[in-house]
């Protein structure tokens, strides 16, 4: 079914795009890759009147090193994070990440900013940026602002966004040498979303000693969440096998997930489970391994 | 709401179309301009039947709002052969007997033929990756994975 009409903008610069939103409130959406808004407009889920295209906003396509952190512009699409050239090297979890996003064709036009502002529970991006205690870069009419991870995702597909505010782009830590991560999903069929998905990010202070473990879980609740249990349990101790599972095994407990067509909330706290400890395990077992890089 | 005029180059030729801004690539390609070898089938991009490639990369063209495709180069799989000649690709596909239907199979290649320019010489494994974003409800896919496979390493066109 075609969309319901609107009114289609592609304004140059960052200004008019914001000036645009103010304007028409509530009756405008703003467009990046629109993989998931296109889907939203033709199944007509979502009506705006308006359409404000931001694809011709250059200055959201920049990626960049500010020492031990990454600057990545919120139009930067899935298929560069996947290709992970260049700047984005700094942060290769963003690889392996982007690599499991819906199928080439979404992740050629998808883009960082847009997964993130959409909000899915169970979307990959979300869910590494709240593992890495990422920062969201937003503009609005009041200016820039930038919000934790942890305070950007609200509730699902609702997020800290407010009126004619757009996200410009997400700031990362770099991911240095000691320090593994992995991403580990479980999804019924190849490129849906995940059932359940852990992101985990091990640091070691020695080979011997974990210096901090951080754990973040999507499509276990309507936010990514993390796992301050399990993260806590890990801190200074041997990243051997039995301590990472024996951790992980705290994961069910953390997490109270609903049930639903895809899976039930046992089988998602199972998941939780079993994925989380997957992620420590090859995570930790990568940060042995670049300890020397 | 007001028409855009819309131009871009569709097979190595300039198009121009006039429509308003609510309509995909999709609707521009198949309803104005009569390119039906781009198939329309779920209509939410998780099918495959309506890949085209945009400046190159495989896209949803059910996903791609008109004026997105503004200045941008088109290809289908009209656009892969020579005149007459068909592309390597195509031709493995016949040789290989691996449309039955042939519903997915314009998406299909140009999907195989964007990865083959990416990875020259894939795994059989690595095949089944890349195309794991085509549905096909005839084949069971062993066919398409020979016809791939059988033009993997060989220099392709297009």
């Amino acid at each position: 079914m075609p969309a319901v009409p609107f009114e289609y903008h592609a304004p140059a610069t960052l200004e008019e795009a914001i000036a645009l939103l103010r304007e028409h409130g509530d009756e405008a959406k703003p467009l990046a890759g629109g993989q998931s808004l296109v889907p939203l407009l033709t199944l007509r889920l979502a009506r705006p009147a308006v359409l404000v295209d931001l694809n011709h906003l250059e200055e959201l396509r920049a990626v960049r090193r500010e020492g031990d952190a990454l600057w990545i512009g919120a139009l930067v699409r899935h298929r560069a994070l996947e290709r992970g050239e260049g700047a984005l090297r700094a942060c290769p979890l963003l690889q392996d990440a982007a690599a499991l996003i819906g199928n080439v064709r979404v992740r050629a036009l998808g883009t960082i900013g847009g997964s993130l502002a959409h909000a899915d529970p169970a979307a990959e991006l979300p869910a590494v940026v709240q593992a890495l205690d990422g920062t969201v870069a937003l503009r609005g009419p009041q200016g820039e602002r930038h919000v934790p991870a942890g305070d950007f995702f609200v509730g699902a597909l609702t997020t800290a966004l407010g009126p004619a505010e757009v996200i410009v782009g997400v700031r990362l830590p770099v991911l240095g040498p000691g320090v593994g991560y992995a991403v580990e999903e479980f999804s019924r069929r190849a490129g849906d979303f995940a059932v359940v998905a852990a992101i985990a990010v091990v640091e070691l202070r020695s080979p011997g000693e974990i210096a901090r473990a951080r754990v973040a879980l999507a499509g276990v609740g309507s936010t990514p969440r993390r796992l301050p249990g399990v993260e806590a349990a890990l801190a200074g101790q041997r990243p051997d096998a039995e301590t990472l599972r024996r951790a992980a095994g705290g994961a069910a407990g953390e997490v109270d997930p609903d049930g639903d067509a895809h899976a039930s909330a046992s089988y998602r706290r199972h998941l939780a489970r079993v994925l989380t400890a997957r992620a420590l395990e090859r995570a930790a077992a990568m940060a042995g391994r670049r300890k020397t890089a | 709401m007001t028409d855009l005029v819309i131009a871009f180059t569709l097979n190595g030729r300039l198009r121009e179309v006039r429509t308003p801004a609510h309509r995909t690539l999709l609707d521009v390609l198949r309803d104005d301009l009569g390119v039906l070898e781009v198939k329309e089938g779920c209509g939410e991009g998780v099918c495959g039947t309506c890949t085209v490639l945009l400046d190159g990369e495989p896209v949803s063209s059910c996903l791609v709002l008109a004026p997105r495709a503004a200045g941008r180069r088109i290809t289908t799989v009209r656009g892969l052969g020579d005149g007459d000649a068909l592309h390597p690709l195509q031709e493995a596909f016949v040789a290989h007997g691996a449309a039955q239907c042939g519903f997915c199979i314009p998406g299909m290649i140009l999907t195989a033929c964007a990865f083959l320019e990416e990875h020259p010489a894939p795994s059989r494994d690595e095949i089944r990756q890349a195309i794991a974003g085509n549905l096909c409800r005839c084949t069971g896919y062993t066919k398409i994975i020979d016809a791939i496979a059988s033009v993997a390493g060989r220099k392709t066109r297009g």
